[in-house]
């Protein structure tokens, strides 16, 4: 998509100083910018883009998966709460997940609309008043990695992050079984 | 009559009275032009120290420069001022300066309103400024979502200066475009057809046209908000059946378009600037109308890509994705239209060209990240970062700032009847163009490194500090390049030499006139054949005003100008605009009163000025019209004319027909958030419904019935069953709502009691303007040629009629099925 985008860019300016040019070849015909160059040219690129963008975010899509494991986080101005096994056990402001399994996180809101953000480990999802929204990700291997508010909340927004510990399998059995890792 | 006569008749009728008292009562267009011109680039000014300000406290991390409170308040500040304060009255300001202009008329359809329109744009203006320096400025973000900006999580009196204040700019907003439209439509040189017309006026007419869509489901989710927080009516409050996301719905109904709302008139002087810098024509005009036309139908199916990750189903993402994509298309059309138009033509590097240039590549740049964030998966992953900032300025700014920029050099003679002399604006250029890549161009890098937008500070050693501070940096460079900017251009106004008539030698009739043009614009109004008038006769200026076209003969001390057929461009008939009057400043001061009251929470007082505004509405029409028939009037040669009292449709109908378009729009946008209440919030059905009555029912329906049907009956029995059918449906609308349950208690509740006062304030405006017919016929304001005031009466009321039966319909039926 860069290189893509960075080619046409140049080929756009490359086009304008070419038109200051004292001695260019003649314009082409008035069909060729307007329709090949308007009409012909963007169809074709974002029909592959698009179509690109759908299987992607198919293949994100939370999807039914044996060793699927599903987290709860409820975010308030500012704190993020994370519940496991149907919320019999919290953490606060760290969430713990085994690598290399996918894990639904279920998205609520204690008071005004927070956003779970893990850079590093996908996408994000909108935690809305009255709703629950599923975010599906997946960490490749363990590790600590840094999470954001991603919808402005208010005076603490900034400081409205958290942790996500991704567990090898043992020490996913050793937090399951209870131990503070 | 020679040309110097001809000159002293028009300018006395047509100038303000000089002194204070005439500036407050102005109606001419070119000075209200200037005016919101110049105001709102002291808007852009502040809004500019605002950006400095948020850029110096994220140069360094934990920098304690202003703490997250003042940081909140810069932001959204700076982006509520840019667009609502800088960008759209920008525009609509040289818009209002220009049209009349290059159209070949002498003033806007209504110069009142375009009054009416800058002062309340001054005062909601000032009431932010006045917010701001209080300590007090609105610290939601610019698109304020709920609940952060409902009275529980923002307890403070800011958001209520959002609100109001914005609301009030909305109106100026509105009404602004009602007069671009009706005169683009009708207010014309004779013989200018639709395919005539300079490509800026398709533009203008596609913009305003989609401001009367777009703005109202904004004025709506204001209303709304500003009751929940005043009165609280819970419409977006989840635990009683609101629902948060209908403020977004809303707002993105209109913020989506906005953003096509600010690009197309920048388009439209790139459009005007190009070929004659090019020295050639524009490069397919058809194509280029088609894709104007096909891009803001567009903009308005795109608003749920703002919503990307609320927790939409995918499919329906997939949908608003493809849409998002597809805009890209006329898009590319316009791009390539420009690119081929430089290529048949000789381009020059002048000071315009070079902020064109400056535009294209900022502009692709910004078109290409767009596209980006348009594909899902991606957006999942950019949504609410830096990313988007650095994309939404290379937009803005790009497809904004540098056409404005290059409008200023290019039409500069034309304000200032003065030729550029200093060579400062190159300079200042490259200052700005690089400054601005600087600041923005890093934005994009760390956005993708993670840094989220709006927050006011982050930690160290994640590496970002160094993108930010260069970014910090980059913004100083451009600020001293706008300072240059300024500086430029106030030497030109005081120093430089006179410069002559039409000096780029366009095509257009803006340069038929001396500079700086006279009030009237034009001695009289040529009969046009072409595209390029001037390019056809370039001695049109001085034809022109030694009287070879159109109404040469000042008479009675009208201002007189051409109304055509909205096709054709046949001349159609006289148009007569008012002359000076307090009565805009003065309404605008009765409408402000109304915004500070509820501001101040003295709800109890806010009839007096709505009963002030329905008095000066009356004053308004009332001081319009005539009491004797004065038919056909020479308006060249033997060619005659009536004027438009006399006429079927005079540009009144048609604002009538333009503003009721944008109150239809308001009024769609409240029956979507009914349905989508009942069908979509949370903790629905309500405890209760209301206590439905098949009678109530039938009484208004029968009402709206008669009111509208009366219009077939001689005049005095049309007045008599109008008034009847008003009366019940009043009355029908205060049983519903005196039968409807607590407003506060649930968002069902509350949507009917927005629903029925909407309808119970159109027929009250109905009811106003049916007894302004009946004292003026009595008077001896109508006759049968003078038939335009009942028709103008009977749209009020046909709407007010039509509302009241749906809004009726709506409430009883459902709850007499459950
Ligand atoms: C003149 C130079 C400008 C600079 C240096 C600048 C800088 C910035 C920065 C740094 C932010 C991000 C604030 C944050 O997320 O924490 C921002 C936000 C924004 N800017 Fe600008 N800006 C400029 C001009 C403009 C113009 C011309 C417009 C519109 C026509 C504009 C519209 C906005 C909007 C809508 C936001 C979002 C505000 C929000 O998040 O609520 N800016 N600007
Ligand atoms: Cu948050």
């Amino acid at each position: 998509m860069l290189a893509g985008s960075t080619a046409i860019l140049l080929l756009v300016c490359g086009l304008i100083a070419f038109a200051f040019l004292k001695r260019r070849p003649a314009s082409p015909a008035k069909r060729v910018w307007i329709v090949g160059a308007g009409l012909v040219f963007p169809i074709t690129v974002l029909t592959a883009l698009l179509a690109y963008g759908l299987v992607i975010g198919e293949r994100l899509l939370p999807r039914q998966s044996s060793d699927l494991v599903r987290v709860s986080a409820e975010s308030s101005q500012w704190r993020w709460v994370f519940g496991y096994d149907g919320g019999g056990r919290r953490t606060y402001d760290a969430l713990h997940i085994p690598a290399g399994r996918p894990v639904d996180v279920v998205l609520t809101t204690a008071d005004v609309i927070h956003a779970f953000w893990v850079p590093r480990l996908g996408g994000k999802m909108d935690a809305v008043p009255g709703r629950q929204n599923v975010l599906r990700i997946e960490a490749d291997r363990p590790g600590i990695y840094a999470g954001v508010c991603a919808e402005y909340c208010g005076i603490g927004h900034a400081r409205h992050g958290f942790r996500v510990v991704a567990h090898d399998a043992a020490g996913w059995q050793a937090f399951s079984a209870g131990d503070r890792p | 009559m020679n040309a110097l006569r001809r000159h002293r008749d028009l300018a006395r009728i047509w100038d303000s009275p000089p002194g204070w008292r005439g500036a407050l009562a102005s109606v001419n267009h070119s000075q209200l032009g200037i005016r919101l011109i110049l105001t709102a680039f002291i808007f852009f000014l502040i809004g500019g120290i605002l950006a400095m300000l948020i850029r110096a406290q994220l140069a360094t991390p934990g920098s304690a420069f202003a703490g997250p409170d003042v940081y909140n308040q810069l932001f959204t500040m700076h982006g509520s001022i840019m667009m609502f304060l800088f960008a759209i009255p920008m525009f609509e300001g040289f818009a209002i300066y220009m049209l009349p202009k290059m159209l070949g008329s002498r003033d806007f359809a209504f110069p009142r309103i375009t009054a009416y329109g800058w002062w309340c744009y001054l005062f909601g203006g000032s009431l932010l400024i006045i917010a701001m320096l209080a300590g007090l400025a609105p610290d939601s973000g610019w698109f304020m979502y709920t609940p952060l900006s409902s009275k529980p999580y923002s307890p403070g009196i800011n958001s209520d200066f959002w609100l109001l204040g914005i609301t009030f700019v909305e109106i100026s907003a509105i009404v602004t475009a009602v007069d671009i439209v009706v005169s683009i439509l009708k207010v014309r040189a004779p013989g200018m057809s639709l395919d005539k017309m300079p490509l800026f006026a398709w533009y203008m007419l596609v913009t305003a046209g989609m401001m009367l869509i777009g703005f109202p489901p904004l004025i709506l989710g204001s209303v709304l908000l500003e009751l929940e927080r005043a009165f609280g009516w819970p419409f977006f409050d989840a635990a009683r059946g609101g629902d948060s996301l209908l403020w977004q719905h809303l707002f993105w109904l209109f913020g989506h378009p906005e953003v096509y709302i600010i690009f197309l008139p920048a388009a439209g002087v790139i459009s005007t600037i190009l070929p004659v810098m090019a020295r050639t024509k524009i490069l397919g005009y058809g194509w280029i109308v088609g894709a104007i036309l096909a891009l803001g139908f567009l903009s308005f199916g795109l608003w749920v890509h703002h919503m990307f990750t609320v927790g939409i189903p995918h499919m329906a993402l997939a949908f608003f994705s493809a849409a998002s994509t597809l805009v890209a298309i006329p898009t590319a059309v316009q791009i390539f239209a420009w690119i081929g138009t430089l290529w048949s033509g000789r381009p020059q590097l002048r000071m315009p060209m070079l902020y064109l240039i400056g535009f294209f590549v900022t502009f692709v740049m910004g078109g290409l990240t767009g596209v980006m964030v348009a594909v899902v998966p991606f957006d999942w992953q950019a949504h609410d970062s830096a990313f988007v900032t650095a994309h939404l300025h290379y937009v803005l700014v790009g497809g904004f700032v540098f056409p404005m920029f290059a409008a200023a050099y290019y039409w500069l003679a034309h304000f200032t009847g003065r030729q550029r002399q200093y060579r400062l604006g190159t300079l200042a250029f490259w200052l700005i163009f690089v400054g601005f890549n600087m600041t923005f161009f890093l934005m994009h890098l760390v956005g993708l490194l993670g840094q989220p937008r709006r927050i006011d500070t982050y930690p160290e050693g994640i590496g970002w500090t160094f993108y930010n501070l260069l970014s910090s940096v980059g913004s100083f460079v451009l600020a001293f390049g706008i300072a240059l900017f300024v500086i430029d251009i106030s030497l030109q106004f005081f120093h430089a030499p006179r410069s002559r008539r039409n000096p780029w030698r366009a095509g257009t009739l803006e340069w038929g006139m001396s500079l700086p043009p006279p009030s009237y614009n034009i001695g009289s109004i040529p009969h046009v054949e072409s595209r390029d008038p001037l390019e056809d006769d370039p001695r049109l200026a001085h034809r022109l005003a030694a009287g070879k076209g159109y109404l040469s003969e000042p008479r009675r001390g009208w201002r007189e100008t051409m109304a055509v057929d909205i096709v054709t461009g046949r001349a159609d008939h006289i148009l007569v605009v008012p002359g000076n009057t307090m009565l805009p400043i003065v309404t605008a001061l009765v409408t402000g009163a109304f915004f500070v009251l509820m501001l101040l929470k003295f709800y109890w007082l806010t009839p007096l000025p709505l009963a002030g505004m329905a008095w000066l509405g009356w004053r308004w029409a009332a001081a319009l019209g005539r009491k004797e028939d004065v038919g056909p009037l020479p308006i060249r040669g033997e060619e005659t004319a009536l004027t438009h009292a006399e006429v079927e449709d005079p540009p009144g109908w048609w604002g009538s027909a333009f503003l009721l378009a944008a109150d239809a729009t308001f009024f769609g946008a409240l029956l979507f958030g009914y349905a989508y209440l009942w069908t979509i919030a949370p903790n629905w059905p309500p405890p209760r419904l209301m206590e439905a009555s098949l009678l109530t029912l039938g009484l208004g329906l029968l009402g709206a019935g008669v009111a509208s049907a009366a219009r077939h009956r001689p005049a005095a029995q049309r007045e008599g069953l109008g008034l009847a059918g008003t009366a019940a449906m009043l009355i029908a609308l205060t049983l519903s709502a005196f039968f409807a349950p607590p407003p506060t208690e649930h968002a069902y509740n509350a949507a009917l009691g927005v629903m029925f006062g909407y309808a119970g304030f159109h027929v009250f405006v109905a009811l106003l303007a049916q007894l302004f017919v009946l004292r003026r016929r009595r008077a001896g304001y109508h006759s049968a040629a003078r038939r335009a005031e009942p028709r103008i009466a009977q749209l009020w009321t046909d709407y007010a009629a039509g509302v009241t039966a749906i809004v009726l319909t709506a409430s009883h039926v459902p709850a007499l099925m459950a």
